[in-house]
């Protein structure tokens, strides 16, 4: 299939949401311009195979390149693999590799490259993408074009691991036998996608160019990218005021200052582009910690709490209070379950039952800024309006994940991923077995409930559709039931940008895959 | 002979504080919650055992802590500043990568103050309670009181947003492409705001202090001297008063200098420039210990050089201290 089809297919399949100003496209021929985008903050490094932060995959994600690409749906599309098919069973899936692809050192991509990044390289340096691996049995190469997939048991969400931040393709040619972590080759990484690598002034910018050599038909259309490095949140905002930079990726600007920027002249904002993300914001509730792990005190929290005050004053409306632990893009979400609408009275009644006694909680707000400074002051005063005696407990980042890797609090804000599958992005949260120390992404709270457990590995086999939906939403009421953490919100991260630049997000990771196919009028 | 005594002494005085705040600072970055392998955690989205136990394997972390300590002081000794596992590079090699642009910075502000705050000060002082001394010292309140922090918005809410006379951030042109001239009158546009940003807080110590001193000093019974011999007034001004009025001048212009490299995080965060008090930060902001500690030891051991030249200038400037 080429990208002709492949638009319609998806423009078909998705309205006409993700792929807004695609008709133009045949028509516009014009070529060159450059983009100029935010990066915030500097990434550590941009060789996506290593470096899994939310900066590195905006540049990295158009270097590098997965097997597959995904709409605003989340379906998924041919990219460096033009075809797939998957087993009944769900115990075998086999890719078709595109042939004309090459390296941006010109050098062929086929199966081989395939094989060493998800078996060997991905393995030892991605652990998202070790935890789905578990389910493979082995990858095979078919020849140089096909790679075969067999499973020790069927994984359902398998397809959607294909996306570039969770399995990005990598040059075998490159990496080798040599030490990963160490190789020259990171800090000028060699990828497929529409974009190259040219240069990084660190501290400064990192600039892309367009691969001329790019496997889609006149693609990429734009000449350069260029990320701007810029530490200050007002300092950015000001960067677009004055022309400076182009595109305010989501999250680089502080929320106060969005709707003001949104209204300049020239400008367009969307909330598009996070579909797979799917973030959703929640307090974690320290379920060994000696009040927390009373559930008639979580229910209260959850009475307590004030999230339609929350999502007016700390997100400026950019916020949906979430009606379930799931995000509303994450596959099999319901709205029917328990819900908690703002009640001080049946939260007072619980804490009571519960017997607590006023002793202090303490509170990790999220260093990430003022809007989550001022989410946590609200968090406080709404609990104390319930007699829950609050206590914040100030760290950085660092600090941050330390106290949460070590379960060193009672309850603290953070938001994260559900990748559209709750056995990709949720699962992760609330079963036994992702209970580590020492990591701020998996089951911090310390929940354990065997009936859950076996919920979500019953739904992590499962391929039937239906019966899967069924075993998510039982899932989903165990836990409204019993209140593991606080789902507060689904977050929105509207990017902001010149209007003359179309066709900025075409998928659903948004910049982190799209630039490359961004167009200047 | 002395002078050459006295400097021998105070350079090895230098070393020895120089190991003494390399162990502090050692010791107190550690004593911080979160380690490097907490960040990367952080970060990588998803852990288990086996990627917290190969970072720390990587930083060192799993020796006992007075053998990392061994391993950081013996390397400073053999003048190796270490590697950065997070950057991937040598610790000196990202310093000296930052380190023109902050010097360039620093210099300017350095400079700029001391003129400007001197000249002001000189200025105050020739008619004390005058409309021009009161203006001087108005403007120097303003430019002591308030935040650098909001001085520096406001100048570029005026000169970059409303006026767009001036860049806003940066050190140059991203992706301009100039040479030559050119490309030094872009990098001298982008280098005004940041300099005065931080250059007000001293140009308005320095001329409270020339004030202050000017003024005492006039009433010095040599002063009195000096007119009765029937020395011109801006000669008695220049050559008696203001260099007797800027041995305090000088110190605190040492303790300026010695806190070039490290004194200008905000700054260099506000206006996006690429300097060393950012990599700091950053490196703080990471916990990346190596380049973090290696960032603290060039600015101690700037401060320490910076003292000892403090010290030579004063007797040039009086005379009467002896060495």
């Amino acid at each position: 299939m080429d990208r002709r089809a492949f638009l319609k297919l998806a423009a078909t399949a998705s309205g006409t949401a993700v792929l807004s100003g695609v008709p133009l496209m045949a028509a516009a021929q014009a070529k060159g311009g450059v983009l100029n985008v935010v990066v915030q903050p500097e990434p550590p490094g941009i060789m996506i195979g290593i470096f899994q932060n939310v900066p590195s995959q905006m540049v990295g994600g158009n270097i590098f390149e997965g097997l597959l690409r995904f709409d605003a749906d989340l379906k998924p599309h041919p990219l460096l693999a033009e075809s797939w098919e998957s087993a009944a069973d769900g115990m075998s899936h086999s890719f078709k590799l595109k042939e004309n692809v090459l390296w941006h050192d010109g050098k062929p991509f086929t199966s081989e490259d395939v094989v060493f990044s998800l078996d060997k390289m991905l393995r030892e340096t991605h652990p998202r993408v070790r935890n789905f691996l578990t389910a493979v049995e082995s990858i095979t190469a078919d020849g140089p074009y096909k790679v075969d997939f067999k499973m020790k048991h069927p994984f359902a969400p398998f397809i959607q691991s294909f996306e570039v931040g969770s399995m990005p393709m990598l040059p075998k040619h490159l990496y080798e036998g040599t030490d990963y972590a160490g190789n020259p080759v990171n800090s000028a990484p060699i990828g497929t996608g529409p974009l190259k690598f040219a240069e990084w002034q660190k501290g400064s910018f990192l600039k892309l160019v367009a691969n001329e050599q790019y496997h889609e038909e006149g693609l990429p259309s734009i000449e350069a990218v260029y990320f701007h490095v810029i530490p200050d949140g007002a300092s950015r905002a000001t960067a677009y005021e004055t022309g400076k930079v182009d595109v305010l990726p989501g999250g680089s600007v502080e929320y106060f200052d969005i709707e003001r920027l949104s209204q300049l002249p020239n400008t367009e904002i969307t909330t598009k582009g996070w579909e797979f993300q799917g973030s959703q914001c929640f307090l974690w509730l320290n379920n060994t910690s000696k009040w927390v792990s009373d559930k008639r005190v979580r229910q209260a929290l959850m009475f307590a709490l004030d999230r339609e005050a929350m999502r007016d004053i700390a997100f400026f409306g950019y916020a949906k209070v979430a009606p379930s632990p799931w995000n509303s893009s994450t596959k099999y979400y319901t709205e029917d379950i328990r819900q908690y609408p703002r009640d001080v009275e049946k939260a007072k009644e619980l804490l009571k039952e519960a017997g607590y006694d006023g002793s202090p909680i303490r509170l990790l707000p999220l260093p990430y800024g003022e809007t989550w400074q001022r989410l946590a002051e609200i968090a406080r005063e709404n609990l104390s309006e319930a007699g829950i005696n609050v206590e914040f407990t100030a760290t950085d980042v660092a600090g941050w994940n330390q106290r949460l890797g070590d379960k060193d609090y009672d309850i603290a804000f953070s938001y994260m991923s559900q990748y559209g599958d709750p056995a990709l992005g949720v699962a992760r949260l609330y079963t036994t077995s992702n209970i580590i120390k020492g990591s701020p992404w998996n089951n911090v709270s310390a929940f354990s409930n065997a009936d859950l457990d076996a919920l979500f590995d019953a739904g992590a086999r499962e391929v039937d559709e239906e019966k899967r939906a069924r075993i998510y939403q039982d899932a989903q009421a165990l836990i409204a039931e019993e209140v593991p953490l606080a789902w507060l919100f689904e977050m929105i991260w509207p990017t902001i940008h010149r209007a003359n630049i179309k066709n900025l997000i075409s998928s659903a990771v948004g910049l982190n895959d799209s630039l490359g196919r961004a167009r200047i009028e | 002979m002395n002078r050459l005594s006295f400097l021998i002494g105070r350079i090895c005085q230098g070393i020895l504080a120089l190991f003494a705040i390399a162990t502090l600072n050692f010791f107190l970055i550690r004593a911080a919650p979160g380690d490097p392998a907490a960040v990367m955690a952080g970060e990588a989205g998803a852990v288990d055992e086996k990627f917290l136990q190969v970072v720390r394997l990587q930083y060192g972390l799993d020796l006992p802590i007075l053998q990392q300590w061994w391993i950081y002081i013996s390397g400073i000794a053999r003048l190796d500043l270490g590697y950065s596992y997070r950057q991937q590079a040598s610790v000196a090699s990202l310093i000296l990568e930052r380190l023109p642009a902050t010097l360039v910075l620093t210099i300017c502000a350095f400079v700029f103050s001391l003129v400007v705050g001197v000249t002001l000060g000189v200025l105050a002082a020739r008619k004390p309670g005058s409309l021009t001394d009161r203006l001087i010292g108005f403007l120097a309140l303003i430019f002591y009181a308030a935040p650098m922090y909001w001085l520096a918005l406001m100048a570029v809410l005026i000169f970059s947003i409303r006026l767009g006379w001036l860049p806003a951030f940066g050190y140059q042109s991203i992706g301009a492409d100039y040479h030559g001239l050119e490309a030094l009158l872009d990098r001298m546009r982008h280098l005004v705001l940041p300099t005065l940003a931080l250059s007000f807080f001293y140009v308005a110590i320095y001329t409270r202090m020339t004030r202050a001193n000017m003024i005492a000093m006039s009433q010095m019974a040599f002063v009195k001297t000096a007119r009765a011999k029937g020395a011109g007034e801006t000669r008695i001004q220049l050559r008696h008063v203001l260099r007797n009025a800027l041995l305090p001048v000088v110190t605190l212009a040492g303790l300026q200098a010695g806190n070039m490299v490290g004194g200008a995080i905000m700054t260099e965060t506000v206006f996006a420039w690429p300097g060393v008090g950012r990599l700091m930060f950053d490196a703080l902001m990471q916990r990346d210990y190596s380049l973090l500690l290696g960032a603290f030891l060039i600015t101690a051991a700037l401060a320490i050089i910076f003292n000892i030249i403090t010290d030579i200038i004063y007797t040039l400037v009086d005379p009467r201290i002896a060495l």
